[in-house]
């Protein structure tokens, strides 16, 4: 529960090193590195954006390198693989790997070459088919399709649009020009939409048979063949076959480079690497014979890091405690709260003159979650389901590991709650039991009967709502102290009291007074508190809001406006109803799991006790509750969210830190990670 | 008699395909937003289809109701006793607020949700944020099933 100390650190080394160090402290990651705007007649700035975009462009040559090969070698990629994280390099084998460099480029030119022949390839197979398509109908021609003419003849060849015989076009030639004669018809082939002929007539009569043809409807075939059509067409089938040979030996050439497709994707992560590096070199100053750098590290780091620095490159590294609003934020919590950092990061980093909340947060957190998700069979299975998953893939990226560690807690806390309830897997035990066993259930607490009580017959529902108000209290009251240590911390006692004490003054108060009245008491279940605290109540709410009207308007100078500023923020009491009103969503969600966890179990039971009943049971079972588990989860989730987010942090928190973000090793398949 | 049974299923049905229709509209919505993201980036799928399935919620909230009227009056787990008129009734009135609450919330749910899958496609990163805005409106639909839910247990002990 706190946020890490940061310092400064500017390093100062010999020129020939600085790459060298930036690959340090990449491995390490342990520092943000700033840009330095130091200019002068010394110290100057390179520009390395040129370098660095080779090196991207070699990455992505890396990265389609191995699609290739993934793309015609399937990978064997299980269920979870995208738990599995990046797999981890020590610096030895880095520094094997990276020997291999010229060896993954010529592979890389060599895979994209296959590429290219096969879609080379497939774009001639779509031609040659094409043209093979529109010999098609000229098969039978047994001359060239550029025919010309003999001593005393001359050929027409040409496409028809009908339907036609040989007489038939006679007949139509005949209609158009009787006169015409010495030709003869030949009909190469026909189908409902065309008819190919091939014409042959004495060459005095060729313009007037032609102008006759055209009358009625002769086109000119677009594409013309050397030798017949019939040899045209075998000739392309044959270099059909060529290319699709040609295909088959550049795919069983790629496959066969499977086995390299760790190194591509080293190769690919390298470049990345390096590319990161070049561009960080943008943010470093130099002169002649040194640079310097400055960022900012925890000072848990920094002794060891300026003792590496100093050793490997006799490196200079200056630290200074760091001060101002741009220093970024890094937390650290104990195991069971740091999981939640993730949540407050992703409301806001806490700001750096303010308590680092999670841990409280966390805690409530998790107890919310239980509740609005209440089954000790729901949580059991979410908890072992996160717990395997950790166990199994101990390479998880950070992120991932972090939120299933956070759900394996609200798994615990959720089972904790069905077993106060009673809930497991809603009334199933019960269900088998009456209807399959054919007795009624014994009686196991947790499972069958609640610990506490049964939140859904009876009384239950009103009696969790209230305690689901108190829970929102004290949640609301816990903001509301985390607030005052802030103002204690920065030496401001009193404002503890004027915005913190006055409030929890006025909920308590107001709280005390209705329990004292006739008003709740039907809904408590008769529970009534001595009328005594009516005026006890009262009076603690008075002093609350006398503080509030007076005091939370105190940064106008004008008292007039300071008091109306004040009783405004007195009308803020109804946002603390409807806030306290709102942690009714824990009963609601509460009571919404464990009704339609019963749903399904009655559903399954529906057939009674016989084969199929039972197969129904288990069907409807496994898929009723998984569906349940999916929707309720995520309710749980969101609300969960909800509630920290608004009514939590509305209290106190102010936020807007920046996150820490180290320079380091930002990889797709491998960490390089060289520990500190 | 009769009556009394025909008002309480009456009820049942209101609060089931009321909040059902508010759901399918909000889904659908949501459902067209992410499949057009998921066409531009398929790794979002998790993280659109958790935005897809807020508004699911109140069709269930819903269904939960009808099933605890269903269960009051009867009609599911047996011992179907007398239902007066007076108590059909009140089981009608007691699914109005899920029936109505649910139908406008998990429409309206359901363009917060479209606007999130947007925010998500653009900035994966504001999934926390893009997550909680639909949940605001969520909040009267929980409300409702609160009340819904305690009237229907309130009718259930009044012994009418």
């Amino acid at each position: 529960m706190a946020i890490l100390k940061m310092q400064r650190i500017s390093i100062y080394a010999l020129t020939r090193y600085s790459k060298d160090v930036l690959e340090t402290l990449q491995r390490m990651g342990v520092v943000e590195i700033e840009n330095i705007s130091l200019e002068d007649s010394v110290f100057y700035k390179t520009d390395n954006s040129a370098l660095s975009a080779s090196f991207v462009r070699s990455a992505s040559l890396m990265t389609q390198a191995a699609d290739i090969v993934t793309e015609y070698v399937k990978e064997k990629k299980g269920l979870l693989s995208s738990f599995a994280g990046r797999t981890p390099l020590n610096v030895k084998e880095y520094e094997e790997f990276a020997l291999k460099n010229p060896e993954a480029l010529n592979l890389a030119y060599k895979l994209i070459g296959y590429k290219k022949k096969i879609t080379e390839s497939k774009a001639k197979i779509i031609a040659y088919e094409s043209r093979i398509d529109s010999l098609i109908p000229w098969k039978n021609l047994d001359v060239s399709m550029d025919a010309g003419y003999t001593r005393s003849t001359k050929a027409i060849i040409g496409v028809l649009p009908e339907e036609l015989t040989e007489d038939e076009i006679c007949l139509k030639l005949a209609e158009v020009s009787p006169e015409t004669e010495l030709f003869d018809v030949e009909v190469i082939s026909s189908d409902s939409n065309q008819t190919c002929v091939f014409v042959i007539c004495y060459k005095g009569v060729y313009d007037e048979l032609m102008s006759a043809l055209r009358k009625i409807g002769l086109i000119l075939p677009s594409s013309s063949t050397p030798g017949n059509p019939a040899d045209e067409i075998k000739s392309l089938y044959s270099k059909i076959k060529k290319r699709e040979e040609t295909i088959a030996e550049c795919e069983k050439a790629i496959a066969s480079h499977s086995p390299d497709l760790e190194l591509l994707r080293f190769f690919e992560d390298y470049y990345i690497m390096k590319a990161d590096r070049y561009a960080q070199l943008d943010n470093i100053s130099y002169s002649p014979h040194t640079f310097v750098m400055t960022g900012y590290i925890p000072q848990k780091d920094s002794q060891k890091l300026s003792e590496i620095l100093f050793e490997r490159y006799g490196a200079e590294v200056e630290l200074e405690d760091a001060e101002g609003d741009d220093v970024p934020v890094l937390l650290k919590n104990n195991a069971l709260t740091a999981p939640a950092e993730g949540v407050l990061l992703s409301y806001s980093a806490p700001s750096r003159f303010e308590l680092d909340p999670t841990a409280v947060m966390a805690i409530f957190y998790y107890i919310f979650f239980g509740m609005m998700f209440s089954d000790a069979g729901y949580g059991l299975v979410m908890a072992l389901a996160c717990g395997i998953a950790l166990l199994k893939f101990k390479n998880m990226e950070a992120g991932l590991k972090r939120s299933l560690k956070m759900f394996f807690f609200c798994g615990i806390s959720t089972t904790f709650w069905g077993l106060m309830f009673g809930s497991f897997f809603g009334d199933a035990v019960s269900v088998i039991f009456s209807t399959f066993i054919g007795r009624a259930a014994p009686a196991i607490p947790g499972i069958t009967t609640p610990i506490w009580f049964n939140p859904t017959v009876g009384s239950g529902p009103t009696t969790l709502l209230m305690f689901s108000f108190l829970f929102g209290i004290i949640h609301l009251f816990a903001g509301l102290i985390l607030q005052a240590v802030n103002y204690i911390r920065q030496g401001n006692f009193i404002y503890a009291v004027y915005d913190d004490l006055s409030w929890i003054l006025v909920v308590t108060g107001a709280v005390l007074a209705l329990l004292s009245t006739d008003m709740l008491s039907g809904m408590m279940g008769g529970f009534k508190l001595d009328p005594v605290f009516l005026t006890v109540g009262g009076i603690m709410a008075g002093i609350g809001a006398v503080i509030i009207l007076i005091f939370s308007g105190r940064e106008s100078k004008n008292p007039l406006k300071r008091l109306l500023k004040g009783a405004y923020n007195l009308y803020g009491a109804t946002s603390y109803l409807s806030d306290i009103l709102s942690y009714s969503r824990l009963l609601a969600l509460g009571l919404a799991t464990g009704v339609v966890a019963g749903v399904f179990n009655q559903l399954g039971s529906m057939m009674g006790n016989s084969v199929v009943g039972i197969i129904l049971f288990v069907v409807v079972f496994i898929i009723g509750h998984l569906l349940n588990i999916g929707i309720n989860a995520l309710g749980a989730y969101v609300h969960t969210n909800r509630l920290q987010f608004v009514e939590f942090f509305g209290k106190f928190y102010t936020g807007g830190g920046r996150d820490f973000k180290p320079y380091a090793v930002n990889t797709k398949h491998y960490n390089i990670k060289e520990d500190i | 008699m009769e009556l009394g049974l025909f008002l309480a299923l009456l009820g049942a049905a209101l609060a089931t395909f009321m909040a059902g229709i508010g759901s399918s509209i909000g889904v659908g919505k949501a459902g067209v937003a992410a499949a057009g993201v998921l066409a531009e980036e398929p790794s979002l799928f998790s993280k659109v289809l958790i935005l897809m399935l807020l508004p699911a919620t109140q069709g269930i909230y819903g269904l939960l109701v009808a099933f605890l009227i269903l269960q009051g009056v009867g009609i599911i787990g047996g011992g179907a006793g007398e239902i007066s008129n007076l108590e059909g009734l009140l089981y009608l009135a007691a699914s109005l607020p899920i029936a109505a609450s649910g139908l406008f919330s998990a429409i309206h749910q359901g363009k917060c949700s479209v606007a999130g899958i947007h925010t998500v496609a653009k900035k994966p990163d504001t999934m926390g944020k893009s997550l909680i805005i639909p949940a605001m409106v969520e909040t009267y639909a929980i409300l409702a099933l609160l009340i819904s839910i305690l009237a229907i247990n309130g009718i259930g002990s009044l012994g009418l």
